[in-house]
């Protein structure tokens, strides 16, 4: 069993290396990612599109990969895991985020923070999240810097180009009012 | 009583004591959930639930330590090699622990930078520990498996639950060293993650366990050594057997390939065959010593502890292991009413069944019986599976309604949380988990007291 675990670890760590076969490089966050149904999977898959830079600025590979490295220093230092989950994992407090980038809910903090983009309304909230609360739960201030909350929105953009076999289910289609 | 066995009752307190700390930030925990408000600017929800999983596995893991400090003079007939070294890393474990609490507590999170990784908050769930801390755990499990191997080479003796023990320490040390990186690539970082909680939490510390209950069963029901080691034999294959790839149900959508469906389906739902041995094996003892025996908390306890592990960890967690289930339960309420029902089956009650094995020892009583224990394990039992029913519930509602229909978004995930069901369920949580801390306290009351308040008989007593 071992054994068998140490070939498929092997396997695995190729698929989800950046660039592998279900996670895409750093620079995805240069392009624009939905998420549409594929009938071949049977559910929702990641799909790159046309060039979309973060805060209409393109990145390199070297400078996308500060920029992730960053935002993922921000998830650990604020300990965000233990409030929401990504992939599924973490606390079960506030929302997942492995699709926070795609969710329709960024247009009404677009509308009020004002901010020209989904990523800069992002951004303003991430900053101060008590201002801009929308819900009886509330996301404490946690000292996010601009950069911060910069870097923290490109890996939430990245991340949700990840392959994860349609988690979460049904995303983004309604099926009726509960 | 050797010095290890000193050692042993402190580690054993610290323990209860950590339990207590455990109990009252999860009561805070399910208490945010009622009024989001408590507490707003000061201590938030992500610290309490940080406090409250943290101190779970290190009063667990004082439990473990403790038990083993406990028995293994007993096993090699001498005082353990190097007992000095832990003696004095019980006190530094101890102010470590008290300083990450308060450090949480005060400072809470840093900024994107390796310096609050090392001394703040490493942000990762069950190891958010600053890393000079999870250095700590590691030089004390170091200096604990010192103490095994260093006893067993002195003494050239090994019995079959020590061999056991001493080749479960391996991966229990070098999987904790997963506790420090900080990896950028998310399924990469959960890919290595999974190793340290799946492979410790349900595999090596099921041995652990596993080895710690044959000690107890065969003090407590005087069943032979023989027969305990057949049977931690076969939990140890079983365990190996299913539990290795049984990994795989926690890879379904963390980004791996679709290969893991099959492969942890099938392997994890294999995976309440070892807990359903512990359960055989608890009725045949009891069955075989006609539930005979002179400390009868220590026996139900250790009867929960088998009934627990098999329904906690076996049967709630097949019911969310298979893919298609899994899909609509991961990371919801139903989850987390598997986790509490887990842990407390397979490892807290059996510390507890430990504990008091050890106070009647120490304390020289014929028989521990009484009216108090009665009542702190009806509220600690009722109160957990109470908790255990109302997340399920809670949790019911959450995957059908933020998942199956609302469509897994920010505004769906509301819907949940606010459906009527899923507040009930939060409320009747909180209501259990009271009932809980009531046990709590009766338990500790029962523990300091115990000696006082029952009759010394000769040991040669016996209570039906």
């Amino acid at each position: 069993m071992a054994a068998l675990l140490v070939m498929l670890t092997l396997d695995s760590l190729a698929v989800i290396r950046p660039g592998g076969a279900n996670v895409p490089l750093y620079t995805v966050i240069n392009q624009h990612i939905d998420y549409r149904f594929d009938p071949k999977r049977g559910h929702d898959m990641p799909v790159i599109g046309e060039p979309d830079p973060l805060f209409g600025k393109p990145l390199n590979a070297a400078a996308a990969a500060v920029l992730i490295d960053k935002g993922k220093m921000v998830i650990q230092s604020r300990a965000c895991m233990d409030c929401h989950t990504i992939f599924g994992n973490g606390a079960y407090y506030a929302p997942d985020l492995t699709k926070a980038w795609l969710d329709p809910a960024w247009e009404t903090w677009q509308a009020i923070t004002g901010a020209a983009t989904r990523e800069d309304a992002m951004v303003t909230f991430l900053m101060d999240p008590v201002k801009y609360r929308t819900w009886t739960r509330t996301m404490p201030n946690l000292g996010i810097t601009q950069s911060e909350a910069e870097a923290t929105v490109g890996y939430l953009k990245w991340i949700a180009a990840v392959d994860t076999n349609g988690f979460p289910p049904n995303f983004g289609h309604m099926q009726s009012t509960p | 009583m050797y010095r290890s066995q000193h050692l042993a009752l402190k580690y054993l307190t610290a323990a209860i004591a950590l339990f207590g700390v455990m109990t009252l930030a999860g009561l805070m925990a399910a208490y945010y959930y009622i009024n989001p408000d408590f507490l707003f600017g000061l201590l938030h929800f992500n610290i309490t639930k940080i406090l409250h999983i943290d101190t779970l596995v290190i009063w667990l893991l004082m439990g473990f330590i403790g038990a083993i400090y406990w028995f293994l003079p007993e096993e090699f007939g001498r005082e353990l090699v190097g007992i000095w070294a832990a003696e004095i890393l019980f006190y530094v474990f101890c102010a470590a622990v008290a300083v990450v609490a308060v450090v949480f507590i005060v400072v809470q999170y840093g900024s994107s930078d390796e310096t609050a990784l090392w001394f703040i908050n490493q942000g990762r769930k069950y190891v958010e520990a600053p890393r000079w801390a999870a250095i700590g755990v590691v030089v004390v499990m170091l200096v604990f498996a010192f103490n095994v191997l260093g006893t067993a080479y002195a003494t050239r003796r090994i019995t079959g639950i020590t061999a056991v023990l001493m080749i479960d320490l391996v991966p229990l040390i070098l999987l904790y060293l997963d506790a420090f990186p900080a990896i950028t690539n998310m399924s990469e970082d959960q890919f290595w993650w999974w190793w340290l909680v799946h492979l410790w939490v349900e595999a090596t510390w099921e041995v652990l366990i596993g080895c710690i209950m044959a000690w107890t069963v065969m003090q407590l029901l005087g069943t032979s050594r023989r027969i305990v080691e057949t049977w931690l034999y076969i939990e140890v294959a079983l365990v190996l057997g299913t539990g290795i790839l049984g990994l795989g149900h926690h890879y379904f959508w963390i980004g791996t390939p679709n290969y893991w469906l099959t492969i942890g389906g099938f392997f994890s739902a294999l995976e309440p065959l070892p807990l359903l041995r512990m359960v055989i094996h608890a009725i045949y003892d009891a069955g075989t010593h006609h539930m005979k025996t002179t400390n009868r908390p220590a026996f139900y306890w250790m009867m929960a502890e088998a009934f627990g592990n098999f329904l906690g960890g076996g049967v709630w967690g097949f019911m969310i292991t298979l893919p298609q289930v899994n899909l609509y339960a991961h990371g919801t309420q139903w989850t987390v009413s598997h986790g509490h029902f887990a842990f407390w089956g397979a490892y807290a009650c059996g510390v507890l069944s430990v504990i008091y094995l050890v106070v009647q020892k120490v304390r020289g009583l014929g028989h521990v019986n009484g009216a108090l224990w009665k009542w702190s394990f009806a509220a600690l039992n009722i109160g957990l599976i109470g908790m255990v029913g109302a997340l399920l519930v809670s949790g019911f509602a959450q995957a059908f309604v933020e998942r199956a229909i609302g469509g897994s978004t920010h505004e769906a995930f509301i819907a949940g949380q606010e459906n009527r069901w899923f507040v009930e369920g939060m409320v009747t949580r909180l209501i259990f988990g009271l009932l809980f801390a009531a046990g709590y306290v009766a338990l500790v009351w029962n523990l300091v007291t115990v000696g006082r308040r029952v009759p010394v008989l000769t040991a040669a007593s016996e209570v039906k």
